[in-house]
């Protein structure tokens, strides 16, 4: 494969979201091929997971399968043929996200890692690193609504969206911790200045990854 | 009762322990007669006295508008296709075969896994992947597959409709430019691997070139010892 798979993953309210957007920046601006990717967007099978959400309708098998198939879909339509094409692609969660959620949701874990053995290792995936309680308070702080499965609400944690929601975290940030281990993701410090981590996310992808050949060789 | 088989690991909530009942299923291709037979079953076991429900493909509400809409356009890749069918497939274990096993009744499935990693198979999809994939369902008490040679199925399947379906045909793998010999092909590629199933799986061959009302006596011959 020519191309190079940069994702990244954490906790909601880890602020992966944002660094990822500024690598993204960062590559176009220098003249780079990069592509863009998030978990859950496929329009293909949006509408399925919306519909299987909004009428509680999802066992936590159907929940892992449909988000499997959402991923499948930018895999196969996207990711793997702008890989071979050369391109940098850029995930804003990956198959980990998958593993953590499924596994607190009662799915075997090596169930759920069979089930996306179709799709290559990422070459580079950062794990932005946030003590649960900060976390928290930054996505509760806003005084969020929160979505049933956002909050966790079908595993019965709690009848309170809120309290649902901490245990949940709280579980998803103890599969990550395992799954950081296992896979040796890149952890960035989280609690930093958001310059501080991109500067030291830039310096990580420029040491790692030869970038000149993912430069646009027609110039625009 | 002894606890009930899944091929893997069951979905999470599965209780196997509490699974009762018997899973009646039978494969066969478009055309193979495989829906009529099941209607005649599905009467002489009410007839007799038990309680049935009925599951095949593409049935969830979960996903089948969206899955007949992607079939409609040329966009889906063979991983998703089979991921599709495979949510599809689990939603009818999570929320009907298996809460009809625990209540004791007949489950009759119009084709089951199979038919979906023969579809995913062929279309090139890893085997090992699948077998891993499926490892959620629960094993049948009895698989049956009506075996039709692939010019009987050409010949009902344009006695029914006039024309043969595009998948079934399987024009998304580029056999031929020719719809009827790609229809062949495929239909072939399909026996080859129910074939190879039968013997991993322990399928019961039926003979689907017979009239209707033989098979359905023999059918329900082979059921009766399994109930």
């Amino acid at each position: 494969m020519k191309g190079v798979l940069i994702a990244v993953e954490g906790l909601d309210g880890s602020g992966k979201s944002t660094q990822i957007h500024l690598v993204k920046r960062w590559l176009e601006l220098e003249g780079y091929k990069v592509f863009f990717t998030e978990w859950n967007s496929s329009v293909l099978v949006k509408s399925a997971t919306r519909k299987g959400k909004k009428r509680l309708l999802l066992t936590p098998t159907t929940f892992s399968l449909i988000h499997c198939t959402d991923f499948a879909d930018r895999y196969e339509r996207q990711m793997l043929p702008l890989l071979r094409a050369g391109y940098i692609v850029l995930a804003d969660r990956y198959v980990y996200t998958a593993f953590a959620r499924d596994a607190v949701r009662g799915c075997d874990p090596q169930w759920v890692r069979n089930l996306y053995s179709y799709a290559a290792p990422a070459d580079v995936t950062f794990f932005f690193d946030l003590p649960l309680e900060v976390a928290l308070g930054r996505i509760l702080g806003a005084r969020p609504k929160l979505k049933y499965h956002e909050a966790g609400m079908d595993l019965n944690l709690s009848p309170e969206p809120i309290d649902s929601f901490r245990i949940f975290q709280g579980r998803i940030c103890e599969e990550y911790k395992k799954i950081v281990q296992e896979y040796g993701l890149v952890v960035i410090d989280a609690t930093q200045s958001i310059e501080k981590q991109q500067e030291r996310v830039r310096r990580i992808i420029a040491e790692r990854i030869d970038l000149a050949q993912y430069r646009w060789r027609i110039m625009r | 009762m002894s606890p009930r088989q899944f091929y893997g690991t069951p979905p999470p909530g599965a209780d196997p322990a509490l699974l009762g009942g018997k899973l009646v299923v039978i494969e066969g291709a478009d055309g193979s007669g495989r829906s009529t037979q099941i209607a005649q079953l599905n009467n002489w076991l009410e007839r007799n006295g038990h309680a049935t429900v009925q599951v095949g493909l593409r049935r969830s509400t979960l996903v089948m508008a969206e899955l007949d809409q992607a079939k409609k356009g040329n966009i889906l890749g063979r991983t998703t296709m089979a991921l599709f069918y495979a949510t599809d497939f689990a939603d009818q274990l999570d929320n009907i075969i298996l809460p009809a096993l625990r209540a004791g009744f007949v489950v009759l499935a119009d084709r089951y896994i199979y038919t979906l990693m023969a579809r995913a198979i062929v279309r090139g999809c890893d085997r090992p992947w699948l077998e891993s994939l499926y490892g959620l369902a629960v094993i049948p008490d009895v698989v049956f597959y009506v075996k039709v040679s692939p010019q009987i199925l050409a010949e009902r399947n344009f006695q029914k409709n006039a024309a043969l379906d595009y998948w079934e045909s399987g024009m998304d793998i580029g056999l031929s430019a020719d719809m009827f010999e790609s229809f062949v092909k495929y239909q072939r590629l399909m026996e080859r691997e129910f074939t190879r199933m039968g013997e991993q799986y322990g399928f019961q061959v039926l003979d689907g070139n017979r009239s209707v009302k033989v098979i359905a006596a023999d059918l329900q011959k082979r059921v009766e010892a399994v109930l």
